[in-house]
């Protein structure tokens, strides 16, 4: 055979494989075809696409195929705007569906300035490796190490360390999604809504005297705040005030009042903190000594 | 070419990795136990075992008798605790751990005008009880590893019907730099070793018992086969003095030759591994029907200005201890347990429990207290070569680095490491690899279905 003869070998060959190939395609098009709601797509597109899970689904896709379904409202999206949300509402002619602003909050206020340091750490900067070694070297064996293992792991730039090395949430930037919940290995933070007003900022479980050598806005479960609010709103438990907030509407700012170290705290839409008239004021700014 | 080098070594050893820490074990090889003065306060911490912690049988108030129950076991994974010392119980509380949280513990105001004499008394022939009976006095006694693991030794004495235990392995390796309280113990206590060895041989119905030894204790390998028929069942082996022969997967191979499979136990191949200070416990103890109330602590370290091998009640403040081998003024860095694996306390009111072997003080101007920089890993496979579990160091740190704690899990066989160290021990970029382990470890722990 010529080398002509090869070539057109070589070209029929490919050819006929082309369109055998191309006709099992076309079949298994129409045989496998899936009819998908092309909404899906639209929706994802509005949204964050930050997989963040704060809604309860795994990621943005899944939230878009349960909006097309109805299942979930636009407004669970806390990563997007209200604006876009509204979009989403109005393309797939929903309500937008209102749900409560949720926030991580830290049980803790042991910043430098007031917790004391019994050992100090060398080692790996990070929470969790501190964590593992004595416990980190703080008084308080409860409290935040304050090595922001929380504001690392933040994808929404949501949390500071700040001047004495708490991390401080940006309740505007918070949507909500639990990774610092996740990663903090003294497990301080939790979601709670913003109607959430009273906070208890500490989860050391021991009393009185022997709690407040550790830290100056302790709780020392005097149960000043527990006496004061209505019955069963705030109980003590392991030397530490639990509010129970399936009485949220009987909260009131009398329980944190008589607080005399600022542990439990009244906490404005905004987040910002405030803390009652007998609480002790702290001025110093700098560290405490290690020891 | 490290296999022909083997063939010319005299004692046996593990196959792969390993390290020669400097093994500071000079300074208190050579000094014989001795008691110290009782602390004031003594703290019994109810968890200072692996397994369920023990439940108080004692109140607040109440006065104790050294040697006392004053702890009940909970379950069949844990053990009960005794009063170390005469006194009064002042207090049932949260107390500093070395682990870091606060945890239970009985807190006894040693009464200054008792003699400590313990009058808890059982006197009965061992041998002659069954293997079930034993378990129960081994348990009632409260013993523990007390190499370092803390594991209830009744536990692994009670071996289940199907995987009956044929060998038995005695730890005296002591591997870890400083320590020296096993080899005292092997040297001073060589007759309730060998009660103990005993005791364990006829509970388990073990045919055969080797003691393990590294070769920097020839005295102690000596001292062993002095009492002991050529021809018997217990035999004492010399093995290679290198870091961590001592590590109960180590030892095994070692002495048998053999490798535990992944995920398994000493048992499935047979083998029971003690501690050579629990079984010297063990029979000296059991005769006399009493419960661990002291063990044997060295106190070493270039901050220590008397150390020694001190014989130390249970829940001894380390602080007090301290004062009185006068080393609290310098310490900077106090270890519980050796300084490969041992655990940093952050507070000098931790007590000495059961599984601690040792204290190892450091000064503020040690070498080994200077802060190291953290440089990039060169790949130079240095960490490869030492870990005795044929592991890759360098690409879990790596993965440790990028947060992919379940890729270390599923590729890499993270669990199978020990945390001995030696990884980070030999890194030219200072990195803490053994750190990085460990907390993958915990947040492995954390979330048992890590993805892939």
């Amino acid at each position: 055979m010529s080398s002509l003869q090869f070539v057109g070998v070589a070209v029929a060959f490919m050819s006929a494989l082309g369109v055998v190939l191309a006709s099992i395609l076309v079949v298994a098009n129409r045989w496998l075809f899936v009819l998908e709601d092309p909404r899906i797509d639209d929706v994802e597109d509005l949204l964050p696409k930050a997989n963040c899970g704060a809604c309860g689904t795994p990621g943005c896709r899944p939230f878009a195929e349960k909006l097309v379904k109805g299942e979930v409202d636009p407004g669970l999206c806390t990563v997007n705007s209200k604006d876009t949300n509204q979009i989403i509402a109005n393309f797939l002619g929903v309500q937008l569906g209102t749900h409560e602003k949720r926030v991580a909050r830290l049980a803790c206020a042991g910043g430098a300035h007031v917790a004391y340091i019994r050992a100090s750490y060398a080692g790996l900067g990070s929470c969790r490796g501190a964590s593992l070694v004595a416990g980190g070297g703080k008084g308080c064996a409860w409290g935040c190490l304050g090595m922001g293992d929380c504001a690392t792991v933040c994808t929404f730039d949501a949390i500071h360390m700040d001047r004495h090395g708490l991390p401080v949430v940006d309740a505007d930037k918070c949507t909500a999604c639990g990774d610092c919940v996740d990663v903090c290995p003294k497990d301080l933070f939790e979601i709670h809504p913003v109607s959430h007003r009273l906070w208890v900022a500490c989860r050391n479980r021991e009393f009185g005297d022997a709690a407040e050598a550790q830290c100056e806005v302790i709780c020392t479960a005097c149960e000043r705040c527990a006496v004061d609010s209505p019955e069963g709103l705030i109980t003590i438990r392991n030397n530490l005030a639990v509010i129970d907030y399936g009485k949220n509407r009987l909260a009131s700012k009398v329980a944190i009042e008589r607080c005399p170290t600022g542990a439990i705290v009244w906490r404005e839409p905004d987040e910002s903190v405030i803390k009652g008239r007998d609480a002790r004021k702290i001025i110093r700014k700098t560290a405490l000594p290690v020891g | 070419m490290m296999r022909l080098l083997n063939l010319f070594r005299r004692h046996k050893t593990f196959s792969h990795g390993g390290i020669h820490p400097l093994e500071y074990k000079e300074r208190t090889a050579g000094l014989a136990i001795r008691r110290l003065p009782f602390a004031p306060r003594i703290v019994v911490p109810l968890a200072q075992h692996k397994g369920a912690p023990a439940v108080p049988l004692v109140t607040v108030g109440q006065q104790v008798v050294r040697g006392e129950p004053i702890a009940g076991a909970d379950g069949h994974v844990s053990v009960p605790m005794h009063a170390p010392a005469t006194g009064r119980i002042a207090a049932i509380d949260l107390w500093p751990t070395a682990e870091g949280p606060k945890a239970p513990a009985i807190v006894i105001e040693v009464s200054q005008a008792a003699n400590q004499a313990v009058l808890y008394d059982e006197p009965v022939d061992v041998l002659a009880l069954s293997p079930e009976e034993i378990v129960q006095a081994v348990k009632d006694a409260g013993l523990v590893g007390l190499g370092g693991a803390a594991f209830p030794s009744h536990v692994k004495l009670a071996a289940p019907p199907d995987k009956p235990i044929r060998t038995l392995l005695i730890n005296g390796c002591e591997c870890e730099p400083y320590l020296t309280c096993d080899h005292r113990v092997m040297l001073e206590k060589t007759d309730a070793l060998l009660h103990g060895i005993r005791i364990v041989m006829h509970a388990t119905g073990a045919d055969r018992a080797l003691i393990g030894v590294e070769d920097n204790k020839m005295d102690a390998v000596r001292a062993i086969a002095d009492k002991l028929p050529d021809d018997g069942p217990i035999s004492v082996h010399a093995v290679e003095a290198k870091y961590p022969q001592g590590a109960e997967k180590m030892l095994i191979e070692s002495l048998l030759g053999e490798q535990i499979p992944e995920g398994g136990l000493p048992l499935d191949l047979g083998v029971a591994v003690y501690n050579v200070g629990t079984l010297a416990q063990m029979g000296e103890l059991l005769p006399l029907g009493r419960g661990l109330i002291e063990r044997v602590v060295t106190v070493s370290g270039p901050a220590v200005v008397h150390p020694g091998n001190y014989l130390v009640p249970i829940g001894t403040p380390v602080g007090f201890l301290l004062q009185q081998v006068g080393a609290d003024a310098a310490a900077n860095e106090v270890i519980l347990g050796g300084p490969m694996m041992g655990m940093t306390v952050a507070s000098l009111d931790v007590p000495v429990t059961k599984g601690v072997s040792g204290i190892v003080v450091y000064a503020a101007g040690d070498a080994d207290q200077q802060p190291r920089t953290v440089y990039p890993c060169i790949k130079c496979s240095r960490c490869v070569e030492v870990c005795p579990m044929h592991l890759n160091p360098s690409m879990l740190g790596q993965l440790a680095q990028k947060r992919e704690y379940g890729r270390m899990e599923h590729e890499h066989h993270l669990s199978q490491c020990f945390e001995c160290g030696c990884c980070a021990y030999v890194c030219p970029s200072n990195i803490p690899l053994t750190q990085y382990f460990r907390i993958a470890k915990a947040i492995n722990r954390e979330t048992p279905t890590v993805a892939v």
